[in-house]
């Protein structure tokens, strides 16, 4: 017999008003077992209008982008603008631990439904708020894209190749920074409301969040006054010499640098063994005093010679052989994966991370990761595919205690 | 009626065993908010963001990291001998002391030091263990060396990044994965304090830094699984903005961007820009006209934007409502008047370092705000304080211990 493990945080609920700024915060509480209700407009959230979409069909029921932050979330509508949908909203409220919210700073004012207000509804209500760069401060009212954003928090800055601008990563990650941490930071804001019985208002920055982790920048800057440039397909010294870190393979790319140091040495030492076996092998390498290789020193010619064997040897590797040799020979090496590598990766699979969650109406299932951690005592799980737009108006409007003909009248006023 | 706590986590005991940057930055939700933070260390081999530059005054030395010290603050430094079972002995009765023990180290690590899950539940049967590996506990890659940089690759991410003409490119803050696991990490282990204490039951979480990064690239996971599609690196172009793009400013190496997403702005930016012909230049009167004309609109743009600078052409821009940035390099970030106004940097008085701005709290929390309360510790700075007072051994029992080189 099994016994069903519950989730840590079963019976906790959050009102999820974000846009795609603050979806991520939603999902990760709700894969921790918070009944988590995401509210749209009446129509359907603007960001079911990002791609990419199912089979190319921009359908708003077919956001890809849409389905990956969504999931594990009961779906509603409810126009915020009306007055009978502020009473709706109100009760739901009474019901609610944690509100989340992505509006430009003023918006839930202006709704009448600031922190403040919201306190007089649910007097410990936590209320975590998404910007772009805060609530308060000079930037605080600026337009802002994650180009913008991401440009502003530093990373853009060392993103590329030296010889061209900074380029962005393609994929949106401000958001996704300030999701994540919004998550973080409700469950401190929880933690101290079982203590004292006191809610409060948590303010996510997205600018912050993405610019909070800049490894050695900052002291660099403020030790050396050195600013840390980009680095693109190849590693610079000091001194301008360039080292290449990206190697083509046979059927991708590996990344590999050469360092000194204890590390390092038996990482070079590995791959020149690997070579010889492999009847690639070179004296030059073989030969060679890794223990003596310093990037802040050594001349481009020796980089050259050391990195010349080594690129024609990547040339007739798979990704594949790569990892293997990783993994068999502990050498510091990988290959870049692609998508269609994650998705049948082995060692994703060995921790049973890809899940196929059902789509009725789409007559499929999509692989989802399954949880972000494991637990030895409770259940950390996607429990359901997105919600379709109002999928849960007549559940949760029930549970409301709303009757059957209360909830077709503010259908029809297009209220929900 | 009950007494205000003076912070959120003042009651919380951590005890951490961990290896570069993933230890720190999830100890930081805790320890910014108040809670007791031990960091085992050991001097015989110290975490390598220890020996890594920038030093102070580019000396070497086991305290004068500023990589290290940057990310520490608020965090205690206990030194222990793990080789030496005095050592080990040190470190189950912290284990006993604590609420959480927290680990990132490769499989197997704990285990030899007789410090894995079933151990410590012998000894505190409420412990909460998170362990936060690259790759997990299990699977064939549990071994492989999870530095940020492999990390990155394995998970795909530099196929976001790059220009059609040429190959992926690293994230340029390198372990750029490392900041990720950690609000997931913190999250569920808040939550399975509020387990905890309802419930009296502790557990041990398994988080793999791998598969919270996955996290961030969802979408285009499910479009390869849903539609076959590999991404196709383009640069700073997106389909449904234009122009997008990062400019050259004015001096060497300054960047901005602009990002318009909409006809409004596009007119407003063309005002601004004083070109009153732009706005109905048929090359550029539409998206779809901005999108098929946009290396000739970039390089317009760009011989407005190369004549100011950046902080120049975002004030501009911004004050008509079209998104635009400084492109900001390592000072621009220090002296950011919003994220100062934020309060993202701690000043604070390190011991061999002098005057030193350790990283703040990534949000702000109206009633709890995150504190900085002590810098950086030095190696094995808090020993007596952590053996005498927090495990409540004798002076003569810490002498003994200290004289054992168990506090190495």
């Amino acid at each position: 017999m099994t016994v069903q493990r519950v989730r840590m945080l079963e019976g906790y609920r959050a009102l999820d008003l974000t846009d795609e700024r603050g979806f991520l915060c939603g999902k990760i509480l709700s894969e921790l077992g918070v009944d988590v209700i995401k509210i749209e407009r009446p129509g359907g959230d603007p960001g079911r209008s990002i791609g990419p979409f199912w089979h190319d069909d921009p359908d708003p029921e077919k956001s890809l982008y849409w389905f990956a932050y969504n999931s594990s979330k009961r779906g509603i509508t409810l126009a915020l603008e009306t007055d009978r949908g502020k009473g709706v909203f109100r009760e739901l409220v009474n019901t609610a631990d944690f509100i989340i919210e992505s509006f430009d700073p003023g918006e839930m004012e202006r709704l009448g439904f600031g922190y403040d207000e919201l306190c007089r509804i649910r007097k410990d209500i936590i209320l975590i708020s998404i910007t772009p760069f805060g609530r308060n401060g000079p930037y605080s009212c600026f337009q802002a894209s994650d180009l913008v954003l991401m440009g502003m928090s530093g990373q853009l800055f060392m993103t590329g190749d030296p010889d061209r601008r900074p380029v962005n990563i393609m994929m949106p990650q401000a958001c996704l920074h300030a999701g994540a941490d919004a998550a973080a930071g409700a469950m401190i804001a929880h933690h101290h409301r079982r203590r004292t019985g006191e809610g409060q208002h948590v303010d996510i920055s997205m600018q912050q969040s993405a610019a909070w982790f800049l490894a050695q920048t900052i002291p660099h800057w403020e030790m050396d006054n050195l600013i840390l440039g980009r680095v693109g397909t190849f590693r610079t010294s000091s001194r301008g010499t360039l080292q290449r870190q990206v190697w083509p393979c046979r059927d991708g790319f590996i990344f590999f640098f050469m360092i000194g140091g204890q590390q390092g040495v038996k990482t070079c030492r590995r791959l020149v063994q690997w070579m010889t076996d492999e009847g690639m092998g070179n004296e030059f390498l073989q030969q060679y005093e890794w223990e003596r290789f310093d990037m802040a020193n050594a001349t481009q010619e020796l980089i050259d010679r050391l990195s010349q064997p080594i690129a024609e040897f990547f040339k007739t590797r798979t990704k594949k052989e790569a990892l293997d040799a990783a993994i068999s020979r502990n050498i510091s090496i990988c290959p870049l994966m692609s998508m269609r590598d994650l998705l049948d990766d082995p060692n994703l699979a060995a921790r049973e991370f890809w899940v196929l969650v059902n789509h009725p109406e789409l007559n499929a299932s999509i692989p989802y990761p399954r949880r972000f951690a494991r637990s030895s005592e409770n259940l950390i799980e996607i429990s359901r595919r997105a919600p379709l737009i109002g999928e849960h108006n007549d559940e949760v409007y029930g549970e409301l205690g709303l009757s059957k003909e209360s909830i077709a009248s503010l259908r029809k006023a297009g209220v929900i | 009626m009950k007494t205000q706590p003076e912070t959120v986590f003042s009651d919380l005991k951590i005890a951490a065993f961990s290896w570069a940057m993933v230890g720190p930055l999830t100890l930081k939700f805790f320890a910014d908010y108040g809670a007791t933070v031990v960091r085992v260390e050991t001097s015989l081999r110290p975490c390598v963001t220890r020996t890594s530059p920038p030093f102070k005054d580019d000396e070497p030395g086991i305290n004068r990291s500023g990589y290290f010290s940057h990310f520490s603050a608020n965090m205690m430094s206990l030194s222990l001998n793990m080789n030496n079972p005095l050592g080990v002995g040190v470190a189950k009765d912290l284990v006993a002391w604590a609420d959480v023990v927290m680990e990132n180290f490769t499989p197997g690590v704990m285990d030899r030091w007789g410090l894995g899950y079933e151990e410590l539940r012998e000894i505190n049967p409420r412990i909460i263990m998170l362990r936060q590996n690259g790759f997990g506990m299990e699977g064939p890659y549990r071994n492989l060396g999870a530095f940020g940089m492999i990390l990155a690759a394995i998970a795909g991410i530099p196929n976001y990044i790059g220009w059609p003409d040429r190959g992926p490119l690293p994230v340029g803050v390198g372990a750029y994965t490392d900041c990720i696991s950690p609000r997931f990490a913190s999250a569920a282990l808040i939550a399975a304090l509020d387990y905890r204490d309802r419930t009296g039951k502790g557990q041990v979480i398994n988080l793999a830094q791998f598969e919270t990064a996955l996290y961030f690239f969802l979408p285009g996971l499910l479009d390869a699984a849903v539609n076959g599609r590999e991404p196709v690196r383009r640069g700073n172009a997106v389909p449904d903005a234009a122009p997008h793009n990062v400019y050259r400013c004015r001096g060497k190496e300054r960047w901005c961007t602009i990002a318009v997403t909409g006809e409004n702005q596009w007119k407003s930016l063309c005002g601004a820009i004083g070109g009153p012909d732009l706005a109905t230049d048929p090359r550029f009167d539409t998206l779809l006209h901005r999108k098929e004309n946009e290396a000739e609109l970039d390089a317009l743009l760009e011989s407005w934007t190369s004549e100011r600078s950046p902080e120049e052409v975002m004030e501009t821009l911004q004050a008509v409502g079209v998104p635009a940035g400084i492109v900001e390099n390592a000072a621009d970030v220090f002296e950011d008047p919003q994220l100062r106004a934020r309060g993202l940097f701690w000043p604070m008085e390190h011991s061999e370092i002098g005057s030193f701005a350790h990283l703040g709290s990534s949000m702000v929390l109206s009633k709890t705000p995150a504190q900085a309360s002590m810098p950086s510790p030095c190696m094995g700075e808090h020993n007596e304080y952590v053996l005498t007072k927090l495990l409540g051994k004798t002076d003569e029992e810490f002498v003994e211990l200290l004289a054992a080189g168990a506090l190495e």
